[in-house]
């Protein structure tokens, strides 16, 4: 649904052949280097090119992130002028009001625990079938493997009407609970999908060791798999906590009060179609890209080694 | 029991003659993997598969925010309430929904179609080819690699829905920075989102920013994984960087490309939040895609459920459709995937 989830999806999905784990992470392998650098003798013009495009591409990736975060700090006219400044009065005042004077600190708590209960309960309750997947061939193998993928297809006009109907029946609408049960509709096969890549590079002599050890394959999983694949769960867990952070329509449709939204939705609320106060959603963007921001950005390097876990086996 | 128990997990399946039952033995050598996967069948089973039903079911019905309840109930003047049943209450309506949505009497669904064809097919190509570029760029030895690298993807780092009011502000008719170049270059400001085709530009552009840097980093470890050797002996026989690019990048890259285009197009043609926050359908439901068409018969205004399930299933049959094309096209080509 969101960009983040997808990733992870794809990352577990992509064909890619048995590659090094870490072959995308740690791209400057010594012996890579000296084995390319004989072959790419560049022209300095070819160099200028080669750095020109990645400046102006990198100028384009960090554009917009760096121009809202400096209008955050600009005052409501500047911010609504019409002239272009890249600074002017810096001041604090947005993130003043946006903290202290609305229910930013609310939505914050609700997205939260939203996104927290969402990756636990997922992860929870999808570890065991992602190893299984990985590991056993059970009659029924193929048809879970095939409705984690469709279920990737889903779109949202289709679950959400029914789902709406059973939570207004339960009572349910306009609680954060609602939320969580929709976005384990996402987040179970996501998580089944994604730890059964990063289980399939365990090696199996590992499970083979543990059971002639007397390990049954539950005990196999618990005390020899699960602490080794840690890394791995950890980057799952987050993709599903991001997913979650960033999902706008079901939080739209179930939640109704103001002290009840989530970010994705209350975020909204600052920008109406008639006065819209750009000058403190800028400081409410800047406040909720810098944490999930700074977690990303560590989790980078095994992201990219999710890419290639994935596709090792069947 | 015990005897599997202890067995190795990835045993071959044992072939000793004295056999109870198939059934029995099916049962003996796998029920641990069906217990592990037990809570994600009944997760799968009650929050997916259930609804998806009642979404099917509901698509033949003309249910709707106006005759959802089946009795209707009045006070009465002693303090009971008295109900009777509602007359207009919901109940099957055949094909109706479908043949109504499909001639174009209510919604406009093969606009929405269209539109939402442009939307995926210029989002992922864009995605896939500055994905790719970037990507090979990036692939070479060259100074300050780990750091454009991070510059590159930082747009992933961002929520969706924070990149969409960034655009949305960025596009602002009055004050936004869109405008301001476009005046500083001397060219006349553009009103983006009250014509269809520059509304429509703005969110395509969102999307496409939001969505190359995961198709880099997928192909980048895809670039990796092929073998430099195979570059060295093209160059030793003289192969120009475009025909080593045709001949062996491209084929290397083969799985991952037609995994992570398939799954792009599948997510593109249902990203929500995009639409949703930067074009809002303006002008006038113009740049609607099919799932925001969906979203909005559901929830606003007078809420029509039955057709917003009339419309999830049209898109998923559509997604559907594609993907078995696809893959058969692959297949015609000799792809395993």
């Amino acid at each position: 649904m969101s960009q983040s989830t997808s990733s992870g999806m794809a990352a577990a999905a992509a064909g890619t052949p048995a590659a090094p784990i870490e072959a995308g992470a740690t791209p400057t392998a010594p012996a890579e280097t000296t084995r390319r650098a004989g072959r790419s003798r560049r022209s300095p013009a070819t160099s200028l090119l080669l750095h020109g495009t990645l400046i102006v591409a990198s100028l384009v990736a960090i554009g917009p992130i760096v121009w809202v975060l400096l209008s955050s700090f600009k005052p409501g006219y500047a911010v609504q002028s019409t002239n272009l400044t890249l600074v002017q009065d810096p001041t604090l005042t947005n993130y003043r009001y946006v903290l202290f004077d609305t229910n930013f600190l609310r939505w914050l708590l609700n997205s939260v625990l939203v996104a927290a209960g969402t990756m636990g309960i997922g992860i929870f309750l999808s570890a065991t079938t992602g190893y299984a997947v990985s590991r056993f061939n059970f009659p029924g193998r193929r048809p879970l493997m095939m409705v984690f993928l469709v279920t990737q297809m889903f779109p949202v006009a289709i679950l959400i009407v029914p789902i709406y109907t059973i939570m207004a029946r339960l009572g349910l609408i306009n609680t954060l609970p609602s939320l969580v049960i929709a976005y384990l509709t996402i987040a179970v096969p996501f998580c089944a999908w994604m730890l059964k890549g990063y289980f399939d590079s365990i090696p199996t002599s590992l499970d083979e060791a543990a059971a002639l050890d007397g390990c049954g394959p539950f005990a196999t999983f618990w005390r020899v798999v699960l602490p080794l694949a840690r890394p791995a769960v950890a980057v799952t867990a987050f993709y599903t906590f991001l997913t979650a952070w960033g999902e706008v329509a079901y939080a739209s449709a179930f939640i109704q009060t103001d002290n009840q939204f989530t970010l994705a939705y209350g975020l909204r609320q600052f920008v109406p179609q008639y006065n819209p106060q750009w000058e403190y959603l800028t400081a409410a963007a800047v406040l909720v890209t810098v944490p999930a921001g700074l977690v990303f950005m560590i989790a980078q390097r095994h992201l990219v080694s999710g890419l290639t876990a994935g596709g090792t086996k069947g | 029991m015990r005897t599997v128990t202890a067995a190795p997990a990835s045993a071959p399946p044992d072939r000793r003659p004295a056999r109870p039952s198939r059934l029995r033995r099916s049962w003996d050598r796998n029920w641990y993997a069906w217990a592990m996967v037990l809570p994600v069948v009944i997760v799968l089973a009650v929050l997916i598969f259930y609804p998806l039903g009642r979404g099917i079911w509901l698509s033949f019905t003309d249910l709707n925010e106006a005759n959802q309840v089946a009795e209707i109930c009045t006070k009465s003047i002693t303090g009971g309430e008295v109900c009777e049943e509602n007359p207009n209450r919901w109940e099957y309506a055949g094909l109706d929904n479908y043949v109504r949505v499909l001639t174009g009497q209510v919604g406009r669904f093969w606009e929405w179609t269209g539109i939402t064809l442009i939307w995926t097919f210029v989002g992922v190509a864009f995605h896939y080819g500055l994905g790719l570029g970037l990507a090979i760029l990036l692939n070479r030895p060259i100074r300050g690699r780990g750091l454009y690298r991070v510059l590159l993807v930082l747009p992933w780092a961002v929520p969706a829905f924070v990149s969409a009011f960034a655009w949305k502000f960025i596009f602002n008719e009055r004050f936004g920075l869109a405008n301001s170049l476009l005046i500083g270059l001397g060219a006349d400001p553009l009103p983006w989102f009250s014509e269809r085709w520059t509304a429509l530009f703005t969110a395509i552009v969102t999307n496409v920013w939001l969505g190359v840097p995961f198709m880099m980093v997928a192909l980048l470890g895809g670039l990796q994984t092929i073998p430099g050797e195979l570059y060295e002996a093209a160059e030793i026989d003289g192969a120009s960087p475009w025909q080593r690019f045709r001949a062996i990048t491209l084929p290397g890259l083969r799985s991952t490309s037609m995994t992570v285009i398939l799954l792009g197009t599948i997510w593109t043609f249902n990203l929500f939040p995009v639409i949703f926050l930067v074009t809002e359908g303006e002008p006038a439901g113009e740049t609607e895609i099919l799932v925001t068409g969906a979203y909005r018969a559901a929830f606003e205004g007078i809420r029509n459920y039955s057709l917003a399930s009339t419309y999830g299933v049209l898109i998923l049959s559509i997604l559907l459709v594609f993907s078995v094309f696809y893959r058969r096209a692959l297949r015609k080509q000799g792809e395993v995937w």
